[in-house]
């Protein structure tokens, strides 16, 4: 299984699943992030802490943790 | 309501309440700027809006109620803010939402729209920042949107202020006509299982102010509210086993166990819909935005923090360096001022309250108009540019390591300006836990009236070359206080689970001149109007205070040796005393006597304590407490008036760095306190918070205190 944690930078992926509920994933929906969407790596922070990604026009930062809980597919 | 003003009575039978509406910064407070005269917060970060503001106008025959709404991203209630919006549009009375909507954004904007076209409200689409959809080349076609959708949608801006007549004439408009209904259908399947619930709805002529289909949507979204509603009707026994039916159909139409997710995923197909039918973008952006271009830049993994940094510092230099050069023009004229004014007056004790109280206390504080000029500009460049999301980004990894959330940066940046929006920003986060670590140690970055003392101690000590260095330093030293504070609640009072960090990262955007004139001309007046009322009254409180009860014994005691004696150099040393033992016989004297003891470890003399318990009203009182009492007890050294020499005549070094470390740490003014608590939400927060900085800054004064003593 492979998380968007794992992507490096400038990779292109597809979210397969969101392995979250309640209000992180009604959160990680209304940005757009939810099965079927395009997502981008744009950027790490230092350590990899926090990523910039890309969906649709948007730019968003997360935390690794919560990168880790969407499972994504290389496209 | 607001009656007094004639121009706006709502209370007429042409009034219309708008709710306006719309994700996080899409321009929602730039519009209402723009349409009315009002003067709203405006900034490029999401959170700008935090509590609902109602502006009035009027426009031909009507009269209109806009209420701004903070952004939302979806219909939730995820944050304190987003739920201000949430129970607005649930439960309030309005006539008509504007769903303000980007332009350059219009697919991911659409979710939300989407969701309030499913309220059976009306609805006007306001197609913002269409002047930068332009320039992209994105063209919308709003007129076919209009049909496709079914409510009207006005291509608009609210920096050119194009489109803005067209967009109240279509409210007005909306406003007349009956509701007709917005177009918004799902994929197959969810429509059947809705007409499913409708027509058993219709069939037992079910009555509710919504229509049947809105219950049904409602119902399967499994809203709670239309639940609890219907829950208590007879018709529920039979409704419910239909729901669930209809419910499990469409999850296994989705390959989803979440009926929240599944709809959210029926929003998205139908806004690709919408977005591929009516925008067209010429051309298709294969290379890197200019955004992206910067980004790379900006928050690069190794150059960004460096950079962040390095911004930081040349502010405070600027701020000093800058701000150093008309204070002496400002010095000097409040002197001349002082004694041209005091020429005219022939009562002493008048002349003293207004040279020596009101002036001196007015005139300490307004020298520093140019520092705070200065660092107002610098934090709205970082509001208005984009780049304060950024700083959140570079910055969260390390936060988080103190238990701070990487949003928590954007309520702390901004109290460096002023505590009070930066407690009320602190409404972004939304666990409550991570919200009041963050109100707790919002205090330790140095507000903008605390700059003042700042200044005035650095550059009483310090060349001006270092000067600058000194105060970003203070910054700087004060935040990461404020990080091992918070490191330290994080481990004892507010442990437990922390919030995931989710947060857009805003286009960055020219700042318009205006917009930062207009804020730090707001600011500034704030300020001035501040020094003319609050630290004006309260100079003469602390004139008042250090001048009575007037010990005539001590004085005429005085007064035989001066006359006996003939040698000049004499005459002042005692006229200097006289007026050091007046001052310690009045009532600040006794005030400051009292408590000396008790500041004595951090080698404060009793008029530095009496500044630091005026400074707890307000901290521009410490350098007006400071300047009247400096300036009655006699200035030893005739050449220089200015507070600065007297301060660095009579207090040593290692006082002065405690005096600031004190400063840094401790409350910081009555009027955010009160924010505070009401942020907090208990004032038994307030207690805890006046505790928890006063025995901080205590025990670090004392320690600064006594290391400063050892090194020198």
């Amino acid at each position: 299984m492979k998380t968007l944690l794992d992507c490096n930078k400038g990779c292109v992926v597809k979210v397969l699943k969101l392995n979250t509920k309640g209000d992180l994933k009604q959160r990680l929906i209304s940005f757009g992030i939810m099965k079927e969407a395009v997502l981008e790596v744009l950027e790490h922070a230092p350590g990899k802490s926090t990523i910039e990604i890309k969906v649709g026009k948007m730019r968003i930062a997360l935390r690794a943790q919560e990168a880790e809980l969407i499972e994504v597919q290389k496209i | 309501m607001n009656e007094v003003d004639p121009k706006a009575c709502p209370i007429t039978a042409n009034h219309i309440k708008v709710a306006l509406v719309g994700q996080p910064n899409v321009g929602k407070s730039m519009l209402i700027n723009s349409v009315s005269n009002a003067h709203l917060h405006v900034g490029n970060f999401s959170g700008v809006t935090v509590d609902k503001t109602e502006v009035l106008f009027d426009y031909e025959e009507y009269s209109f109620t806009v209420v701004d709404l903070p952004g939302t991203y979806a219909f939730t209630d995820y944050t304190i803010e987003e739920r201000v919006t949430h129970d607005y549009l649930c439960a309030e009375d309005y006539d008509i939402i504007i769903n303000v909507v980007d332009s350059t954004n219009l697919e991911k904007n659409l979710q939300l729209t989407s969701e309030l076209l499913t309220m059976s409200k009306k609805v006007v689409i306001a197609l913002n920042m269409s002047d930068e959809a332009e320039k992209e080349k994105i063209k919308i076609n709003a007129k076919y949107m209009s049909e496709l959708i079914g409510v009207p949608c006005v291509k608009v801006s609210a920096v050119t202020k194009e489109g803005i007549g067209e967009l109240i004439e279509a409210v007005i408009k909306k406003h007349e006509n009956v509701r007709n209904k917005p177009k918004l259908f799902f994929s197959e399947p969810v429509e059947e299982e809705i007409a499913q619930v409708v027509w058993y709805l219709d069939k037992h002529r079910f009555e509710s102010a919504n229509t049947h289909r809105n219950i049904a949507i409602n119902l399967l979204k499994n809203n709670k509210k239309t639940y609890a509603t219907l829950h208590d009707e007879p018709i529920w026994t039979e409704l419910q086993p239909i729901l669930i039916e209809a419910s499990k159909h469409i999850e296994l139409h989705h390959d989803s166990d979440d009926i929240k997710e599944a709809f959210a995923e029926e929003y998205a197909a139908f806004n690709r819909g919408i977005v591929a039918e009516v925008v067209k973008q010429e051309i298709k952006l294969t290379k890197r935005t200019t955004t992206e271009q910067i980004d790379s830049i900006l928050i690069h993994p190794i150059a960004g923090i460096p950079i962040f940094l390095f911004f930081m510092w040349s502010l405070f230099q600027l701020t000093f360096e800058v701000g150093a050069m008309p204070m002496e023009y400002i010095d000097s004229f409040f002197i001349w001022f002082g004694e041209t004014l005091g020429s005219t007056i022939s009562n002493d004790d008048i002349r003293s309250l207004i040279v020596d109280g009101i002036i001196a206390g007015v005139g300490a504080v307004v020298l520093f108009v140019p520092n705070i000029i200065i660092l107002f500009i610098g934090i709205s460049l970082l509001e208005s540019t984009g780049y304060m999301s950024r700083v959140a980004f570079l910055l969260d990894g390390f936060f988080h390591k103190f238990g701070l959330h990487g949003q928590s940066f954007i309520p702390l940046v901004t109290g460096f300006g002023c505590s009070i929006p930066a407690y009320m920003s602190a409404r972004i986060l939304k666990n409550d836990r991570d919200r009041l670590l963050t109100l707790f140690i919002i205090g330790f970055m140095s507000c903008g009236a605390r700059l003042p003392v700042y200044v005035l101690f650095a550059g009483a000590f310090f060349s001006p070359e270092m000067a600058g260095n000194i105060l970003f330093l203070i910054y700087i030293g004060g935040a990461l206080l404020g990080l091992a504070a918070a490191k330290l609640l994080k481990l004892t009072a507010f442990k437990g689970l922390e919030e995931p960090f989710v947060m857009e990262m805003p286009k960055y955007r020219l700042p318009s001149v205006k917009l930062i004139w207009h804020t730090v001309l707001t600011k500034t007046m704030m300020y001035l109007k501040k020094a003319g009322t609050y630290i004006a009254a309260a100079s003469m409180l602390i004139w008042f205070l250090s001048n009575y009860p007037h010990n005539f014994v001590i004085e005429e005691s005085y007064t035989s040796i001066i006359s006996m004696t003939n040698k000049e150099d004499v005459k002042i040393k005692l006229q200097y005393e006289l007026d050091e033992a007046l001052l310690e016989a009045s009532y600040l004297g006794r005030i400051g006597k009292f408590s000396e003891p008790f500041f004595m470890p951090l080698g404060f003399d009793w008029k530095m304590s009496v500044a630091l318990q005026t400074g707890l009203a307000a901290k521009e009182v410490v350098v007006s407490t400071l300047s009247v009492l400096y300036s009655l007890g006699g200035d030893v050294d005739q050449d220089s008036n200015s507070l600065m020499g007297a301060i660095s005549k009579n207090i040593s070094l290692a006082s002065a760095i405690a005096f600031i470390v004190v400063i840094m740490i401790y409350l910081p003014c009555l009027a955010a306190s009160v924010v505070f608590t009401r942020e907090a939400g208990h004032i038994k927060y307030f207690f805890y918070l006046f505790a928890f900085t006063s025995i901080t800054a205590y025990v670090m004064a004392f320690f600064a205190y006594n290391i400063v003593l050892v090194l020198t």
